[in-house]
């Protein structure tokens, strides 16, 4: 494994310079075993493209993206007003996000209360990387495989971002097969709206387990997704379905540090 | 003469209940709070164009899609006719717009493959909800008037274009005869299969066919309209103000509370200025109907109960509680509930129920994944997840009443800077483990 190179906000303030942008790493990204891996694979792209990065390190904290959802919009608005002056205070002018709620909450609800940046979920980074041509992309060990994109609801339906991942996806020489709930009808993993943080109400079947049914329809060789916490619903389906042996559960971002070696 | 006279009393009597039944509803709307949506005009008329006279919403499911469109095209067009109708019911003329020649035999011969349309429309809708019995037809929130309501609609909707055509055969065959007053006008392609059910009647029984199926139409649409406020069916005239103030901002952008903005900036900084406080005391949330915004209102009256929402929602397809349609429903009786109240009393009186506990469930509000598969399934673009989200901030912020596990959560994010257990300091960890 490449060493990774992860600079923070405080060590380029220390040198007197700026970042080109910072990559807001969310706390299943910081602090959950599977995420950690997704956060190094997309260290590992900035790092390969070489872009001024820095991360804010121990200065992050919760967007408050799940207090929000669950209702406590006073946890929410402390979380996000101290972001704020953290980030404003440093001059952050553009954030990438290695998840899709922490996306949403500092690109849509951050500028009413001070926060205006210019925010990118880590599949649009890459996708603008790539039509840059400084992000090659060759299909490698995912070259004629079948993925199925899941599409993650706070990246899809709540901000209209369905092709990145999926255009990125084409890249790898892959093929990609839509579950019948796709993009703007697609379904939830079942960990949105702060059902990550408790159990689900009675019901005849957890979400997961219809949505990973869903995927696992198509005989695919690798679910992809673009969200830490899709990540775990797709995984624990997955397994619920005694299937984790034969279809893995991917990162988009996994998928081209793999394709790519890095 | 006297049958003027008659027809214009029953007109003005439809008109003016009409009148009187949504002045209410309109009031009823307005106790909601305030929000804006009159900016952006132009991409608001837009979207109504686009989304409520064009109903691009409705062919994402192909079948009803269509279904439908023959239904709302038909309606909009047959209404033409109406015009005639009531000209002629007023002055006691026959067909009074037949001067237009060609143009008015092209219009009736329109009007009737529409109206076969409607009747065909009406008859699939009815097997759906009936015979095949769709998934999201059934849901319990439907039993007893819902699912009655949708059946009179679709049967009452047969029945006028039936009249319709009964009254075009009848007119026609009189036509040939020469007879009274019935000149040759219009051209009758639907009716005249008809024809042969009617054809060895006298003409005095012609006449009483004419004539019945005729105020039959006329007092079936009168009387329809006045049940328009007290039906699902009342979509048919708010669906495009709701479309046009619908929430233009991306779905996953919720509302920051300005209520709690000034509350934290005092917290944050105590020497922060900030506007004085409002005389009623703040209440963070939704408890009941009035609590909710006017839009959220509108929603209510709007939603025409056809269950997308539901259908697509994942809790919901998964067994839960929770439906979005029935959040709609429950808020249409609980601010019919309240309107009675303040039709009685003046202004509202304490009835010791509320929107939440007694119509909404924790159960049902805690189930939601926040998902938007609800807002983008609605094809006029109502809103429920919305009022989730106030009742939940109630709940939450006025109760203290969130699933233990969620406290937990909250607890986390105040201390630790993160939903789970994890000390701050270790944020960074990752960047050196292998």
């Amino acid at each position: 494994m490449s060493q990774i190179n992860v600079p923070t906000m405080a060590d380029y303030m220390a040198k007197g310079e700026t970042p080109e942008i910072l990559f807001w790493v969310g706390c299943a990204g910081s602090f959950d075993d599977r995420a950690k891996k997704i956060t190094k694979a997309i260290v590992k792209i900035l790092n390969h493209v070489n872009i001024k990065f820095a991360v804010l390190g121990t200065e992050e904290s919760c967007t408050g993206d799940p207090a929000k959802r669950a209702g406590n919009e006073f946890l929410f608005q402390m979380q996000a007003m101290q972001n704020i002056q953290v980030l404003n205070g440093y001059e952050v002018k553009k954030i990438v996000t290695g998840c899709p709620h922490c996306f949403n909450t500092i690109k849509n609800e951050y500028p009413e209360l001070g926060g205006k940046y210019e925010v990118l979920h880590h599949t649009q980074l890459v996708q603008q990387l790539i039509d840059s041509g400084k992000l090659k992309v060759e299909g490698g060990e995912f070259k004629g495989k079948k993925i199925t994109f899941h599409d993650p609801c706070y990246l899809g339906r709540a901000n209209n971002e369905y092709e990145a991942p999926r255009n990125i996806i084409q890249k790898l020489d892959a093929e990609l097969n839509e579950m019948k709930r796709s993009r703007a009808n697609g379904l939830c993993c079942g960990a949105g709206g702060a059902q990550m943080f408790k159990e689900a109400e009675k019901g005849n079947k957890e979400v997961n387990v219809e949505r990973s049914e869903e995927a696992l329809a198509l005989n695919p060789d690798v679910i992809a997704v673009g969200c830490p916490f899709c990540m775990t619903m797709m995984r624990d389906g997955v397994k619920h379905f005694e299937k984790e042996d034969k279809v893995q559960v991917l990162d988009v971002s996994e998928m081209i540090a793999k394709a790519n070696d890095l | 003469m006297i049958s003027s006279i008659i027809f214009i009393i029953l007109l003005a009597l439809g008109f003016y209940f009409f009148y009187k039944n949504i002045s209410k509803i309109r009031r009823n709307v307005l106790l909601g709070k305030e929000v804006n949506r009159s900016d952006n005009s132009s991409e608001r008329w837009k979207l109504m164009a686009l989304v409520a006279i064009g109903q691009s919403k409705m062919v994402v499911r192909p079948v009803a899609g269509v279904m439908h469109i023959l239904l709302y095209v038909g309606f909009v067009i047959i209404n033409i006719e109406v015009i005639e109708i009531i000209i002629d019911g007023i002055f006691g003329t026959h067909r009074i717009l037949s001067f237009t020649g060609a143009l008015y035999n092209f219009l009736i011969a329109s009007f009737e493959w529409l109206a076969l349309g409607v009747i065909v429309g009406c008859v699939v809708f009815f097997v759906r909800r009936n015979i095949i019995k769709l998934n999201r037809f059934m849901n319990k929130e439907l039993d007893g008037w819902p699912r009655s309501d949708a059946n009179y609609i679709l049967i009452t909707e047969v029945l006028l274009m039936s009249a319709f055509l009964i009254m075009n055969c009848s007119d026609h065959l009189l036509q040939v005869r020469e007879y009274g007053h019935y000149i040759k006008a219009g051209s009758f392609p639907i009716s005249n299969l008809l024809s042969p059910l009617f054809v060895n009647m006298s003409s005095a029984s012609l006449v009483f066919v004419e004539r019945g199926a005729w105020w039959f139409h006329i007092i079936g649409i009168i009387a329809f309209l006045n049940y328009l406020p007290y039906s699902k069916h009342f979509h048919i005239l708010l669906a495009f103000p709701a479309v046009y103030f619908s929430n233009l901002k991306p779905k996953g952008e919720f509302n920051n509370l300005a209520s709690v903005t000034n509350e934290v900036k005092l917290m944050l900084d105590p020497n922060a200025a900030i506007p004085p406080a409002p005389e009623t005391p703040l209440k963070f949330g939704a408890k009941d109907v009035l609590d909710l915004n006017w839009k959220q209102l509108m929603d209510a009256y709007t939603c025409t109960e056809c269950g997308r929402c539901t259908s697509s929602c994942p809790a919901n397809q998964t067994g839960k509680l929770l439906s979005p349609r029935k959040i709609l429903m429950d808020t249409r009786d609980r601010l019919t509930k309240v309107g009675k109240n303040i039709d009685i009393n003046g202004t509202f009186v304490d009835d010791g129920k509320s929107l939440l506990g007694n119509y909404i469930s924790e159960e049902e509000l805690w189930a939601c994944n926040t998902c938007n598969a609800c807002t983008e399934a609605c094809p006029v673009n109502l809103d429920p997840l919305s009022v989730i989200m106030d009742l939940r901030q109630y709940l939450v912020m006025e109760q203290s009443n969130a699933p233990a596990a969620l406290n937990g959560m909250f607890t986390n994010i105040e201390n630790n800077g993160a939903p789970w257990q994890f000390s701050p300091a270790d944020r960074l960890n990752w960047a050196s483990e292998d």
